[in-house]
């Protein structure tokens, strides 16, 4: 990079390049923050004179037990644990098998299948969650962890074939065409050669998967009612509001560690995330 | 001759083998027996609903009342209905401002990403945290410093000396339209910069040391050189953050809930409130089929720009 | 061990391009046969149909005395070397060997012995163990090389396999691929686009050019006797010189002329080239039949040329000249003192002229 005077450096880069960070990172902080400060000093309103906001001397686990003892939210978390496992188990295989048909086979149709795979990916769950409600009632599945186990691979298959497509596209044909004369089926040949080394591409695409279907909202909110089904972003919403009373200790609580699970995956895994969500646009 | 060729029971021909492993080593069959399970599911759960919406959309079906044919009367009556136009209008407002801004700021964001610089992979990962936070979850830590008593935000700009009363940043119609912009750009940015950070990647650095051997400044260097190749990689972003924006749902719901007086509900929202809130099915389902014309929009300009770029 | 035959054998890519027109082959039992020709000449889909990875659109091919158009590659006990040495990049060099075997179900024990006898015999024993991204471009070929041979397959497919490698080591393993094929005796068929691989390596070698056989023969009998001028041009290097020639008639022989030389035909040909007296056809001479003249040649058998470019080689000199309005190169002795822009007298080996006719090109 050609660089210019020190000052230069400052105002053009670490200035708005600090803004940025502060920025996207603070409602975070709000939320640690929250989560360890007591109800009294949480109910003290900004123009007070001793509101110290920004750190806490008194730091508590009261919101934080009060959560785990007062509400369903483990019921919650395990919930969404199995859906989000469960569902991306569903996406990979449906995606992998999909995906390599559409990238490596040549049949009929395939054109215009792999056109459609990509619209389906492109369908908002918003668009289709009041007839869908419907359908998941007269499959009797509503309010069962099936109702979300059975419809998030509806966003998730199309972006997991769609990644996986990319990713099948870059191995060359020679291997599984050596593999088939080595003496393996076609199947066997993908099975042995193809999916292993398209592993990392299988791991990007998975962890998307995972973090995907613990932020779905509007499908667990209106496929699920008894609080002891219930997702963690629908329980937080639903159980710890109530009428206009907020609980914002708790809440923030939930927040905070509803948020982990998906960040640790994601602390775990960044190459492999960065690579499915750029790889998601790709196309 | 140094090779003792043992017995070799192999030779042409097919051993003995089931009928489907044969079946299967026809491409067209193999194909199909892979599409099978990704077929059923997307038909029975996005097929069957989008035609099962269209028919509920033209009957006046409530929740437990089976409904009968009423043509157009839902849609017509959506269409006299003046919170659906206000809908119409937040959500048109909300996704064109959001995506000038998301991708004003990712780009520039991505920009600096993409200089050379200490702790960079670190940051990166960090500034990615808005995107993987489920977003209900954060836009809570939004809403509680939007809280028109306890607001940090009020707090710091009474400090810097902005303001002398209160901010009621939910409370307030176009305020609250505001509020939830921000919350939805803030959310954005990082999927933008991410994004366009790797297509910048993928720009030869020899094209900009290129360029300023001939002289030309950084503006230009980024007008000529930069932001035309960056440009494929730029459309299918914004389309796609263009489709979410358009049925977005959860931060509305979670921040106002399309209050204050119906002032910032989207399509999603209301065609929520009226679908499951008042149980009108028929009409809720009319009012998200009414995204469908915008949303296919986007898909066709989305294909056709693909379709474009791969027979370049 | 098997022969292989190709009879009629057509390829259509979608109706449209038609790669492979009407082949017809005959490989015998252990021979070694190239395919070569330009790209897009339709050898590696011939390759590709023996080997069943291409659908055949019409013609057989047989492998021993079984047609196989419907068998999967799986089923035709063949074994093949790509270009890109296709090795698995998530096994270790002993796994990649093994697979073809394990996929056979192979008894343990077997498979560990044919591995390890394939190491030996490609001195790759060292590297058993290691991943294929950890091998040099040469090591690679030498593992691709072991997982066909530990197969003791019926047919050996070879597809441009030494085309990644550099001009010294692929010189090193077409010595080594003969060798391999000497001592075990399998049937291959070899794809290349270069003439020197073929001429080199093949027992027979087969010519195509857009989807036909030209000329199906030894090494020495394509080079001595091409079919037509295709061959006569694509086999040999430097490549064989063609004139526009027009035929005369004249003092009891034949004359082939043009505004630079003027050469009379051998009496052996006379018969085949009366038949064209007064028309056009093309006359080739190979650079090597070419030589400076001394006093003792007939001017009937040599004619006059200025020197253009003088390409030192060692071995050779190679002369571009001028002759008339057209160019050739002659290939002359390393001693020779010439200079650019020098006049000098070119003589031909009478015996090695060839003619072909312009329509058909084929040699007359």
């Amino acid at each position: 990079m050609i660089e210019g005077a020190k000052w230069k450096r400052w105002v053009f880069f670490y200035i708005p390049l600090a803004v940025f960070i502060f920025s996207l990172l603070f409602p975070f902080y709000w939320m640690i923050i929250t989560t360890v400060r007591p109800d009294a000093e949480l109910y003290r309103p900004w123009n007070a004179p001793n509101y110290t906001p920004f750190w806490t001397t008194r730091p508590t686990w009261e919101h934080v037990d009060y959560l785990l003892s007062e509400t369903l939210f483990s019921t919650w978390m395990l919930n969404t644990m199995l859906i989000a496992l469960a569902s991306t188990a569903i996406s990979l295989f449906c995606g992998l098998l999909a995906g390599y048909a559409l990238s490596r086979l040549k049949f009929p149709f395939a054109g215009s299948l792999g056109t459609g795979i990509f619209v389906t990916y492109l369908v908002p769950q918003t668009l289709l969650f009041i007839p869908l409600a419907d359908i998941i009632r007269n499959f009797h599945l509503g309010d069962t962890p099936w109702a979300l186990i059975l419809t998030y691979p509806t966003f998730l298959i199309p972006f997991c074939t769609w990644l996986m497509m990319g990713y099948f596209k870059a191995i060359p044909k020679e291997l599984e065409e050596c593999a088939r004369i080595d003496g393996a089926s076609r199947f066997k040949a993908m099975i042995y050669i193809i999916f292993p080394i398209a592993v990392p591409g299988i791991l990007s695409a998975g962890i998307f998967a995972f973090t995907l279907s613990w932020n779905e909202f509007i499908y667990a909110l209106v496929f699920l009612s008894s609080p002891e089904q219930k997702t963690v972003p629908v329980g937080v919403t639903s159980e710890l509001i109530r009428g206009d009373v907020f609980f914002w200790g708790p809440l923030m609580a939930g927040a905070l560690l509803g948020s982990i699970p998906v960040a640790m995956v994601y602390s775990f895994f960044v190459e492999h995330y960065v690579a499915g969500l750029t790889g998601s646009v790709k196309g | 001759m140094a090779i003792a060729y043992a017995s070799t029971p192999r030779r042409v021909g097919a051993p003995h083998r089931g009928p489907i492993t044969s079946l299967l080593e026809d491409e067209r069959w193999l194909a199909m027996a892979l599409l099978l399970p990704t077929v059923v599911l997307l038909g029975l759960f996005i097929a069957y609903p989008f035609f099962e919406g269209v028919y509920l959309s033209i009957t006046n079906t409530k929740v437990g009342v089976p409904g009968a044919f009423v043509g157009f009367a839902n849609f017509d009556k959506i269409w006299n209905d003046g919170i659906f136009r206000v809908a119409v209008w937040n959500t048109v407002l909300y996704t064109f401002v959001t995506t000038v801004f998301k991708l004003a700021l990712g780009l520039w964001l991505a920009l600096l990403l993409n200089r050379h610089f200490k702790g960079k992979a670190f940051v990166r990962a960090f500034i990615l945290l808005p995107f993987i936070i489920p977003t209900v979850l954060s836009t809570f830590a939004w809403k509680w410093m939007f809280d028109p008593t306890f607001s940090v935000i009020n707090w710091v700009l009474f400090k810097l000396g902005v303001i002398t009363g209160r901010i009621n940043w939910l409370g307030d119609p176009e305020l609250a339209m505001i509020s939830v912009i921000i919350v939805n750009v803030w959310r954005g940015v990082p999927f933008y910069a991410i994004s366009l950070l790797a297509g910048l990647q993928t720009i030869s650095p020899e094209l900009h040391e290129a360029a300023a051997i001939d002289g030309a400044p950084p503006w230009k260097r980024f007008w000529y050189v930069t932001w035309p190749l960056l440009l494929p990689v730029t459309m299918v972003v914004v389309l796609f953050s263009v489709i979410q924006t358009f049925a977005d749902f959860q931060l509305v719901y979670v921040l106002t809930g399309g209050g204050p007086a119906n002032a910032t509900h989207l399509f999603a929202t209301y065609a929520y409130q009226i679908g499951v809130g008042t149980g009108l099915l028929s009409e809720g389902a009319a009012i998200s089929l009414a995204m469908f014309p915008v949303l296919f929009l986007v898909v066709i300009i989305q294909l056709l720009y693909i379709r474009r770029v791969e027979t370049h | 061990m098997a022969q292989v035959v190709i009879r009629n054998l057509n390829k259509k890519f979608d109706n449209e391009v038609h790669a492979v027109k009407d082949v017809n082959l005959e490989i015998r039992d252990k021979e070694f046969v190239v395919l070569v020709g330009p790209s897009g000449c339709g050898k590696t889909t011939t390759l590709r149909m023996v080997a069943g990875l291409e659908s055949i659109t019409s013609g057989n091919v047989l492998i021993g005395d079984k047609v196989v158009n419907d068998l999967p590659p799986m089923d035709r006990d063949i074994a093949m070397v790509f270009q890109n040495y296709a090795l698995y990049p998530h096994m270790s060099v002993y796994q990649n060997m093994a697979f073809g075997l394990k996929m056979r179900k192979f008894e343990r024990a077997e498979i560990e012995q044919r591995v390890h006898a394939a190491a030996d015999i490609l001195g790759i024993h060292e590297l058993l163990q290691r991943k294929p991204r950890q091998l040099s471009g040469g090591q690679r070929q030498r593992v691709a090389l072991g997982r066909a041979i530990v197969r003791h397959p019926q047919v050996f497919l070879f597809d441009e396999p030494l085309s990644n490698l550099d001009a010294k080591l692929r010189v090193q393993m077409r010595v080594e691929l003969k060798k391999l094929h000497d001592r075990l005796g399998t049937t291959a068929i070899y794809v290349t686009h270069d003439q020197v691989e073929a001429m080199t390596l093949g027992d027979r070698v087969v010519v195509m050019k857009d989807g036909l056989v030209q000329q199906v023969g030894e090494p020495l009998e394509l080079y001595n006797t091409p079919a037509n001028r295709f061959v006569a041009g694509f086999i040999g290097s430097p490549a064989m010189n063609f004139a526009a020639v027009t035929v005369s008639d004249g003092g009891g022989a034949l004359w082939a002329g043009n505004d630079g030389l003027r050469i009379k035909v051998p009496a052996p040909l006379s018969n085949r080239i009366g038949a064209y007296v007064g028309k056009p056809l093309t006359m080739g001479i190979r650079p090597e039949d070419l030589r400076i003249a001394n006093g003792a040649d007939p001017t009937d058998l040599s004619f006059g040329a200025v020197v253009e470019v003088v390409e030192k080689l060692g071995s050779e000199i190679l002369l571009d000249v001028k002759v008339g309005g057209g160019s050739m190169v002659a290939s002359v002795e390393p001693t020779t003192l010439t200079k650019v822009r020098d006049q000098v007298r070119l003589a031909i080996n009478p015996d090695r002229l060839h003619f072909f006719d312009n329509a058909s090109e084929a040699a007359i």
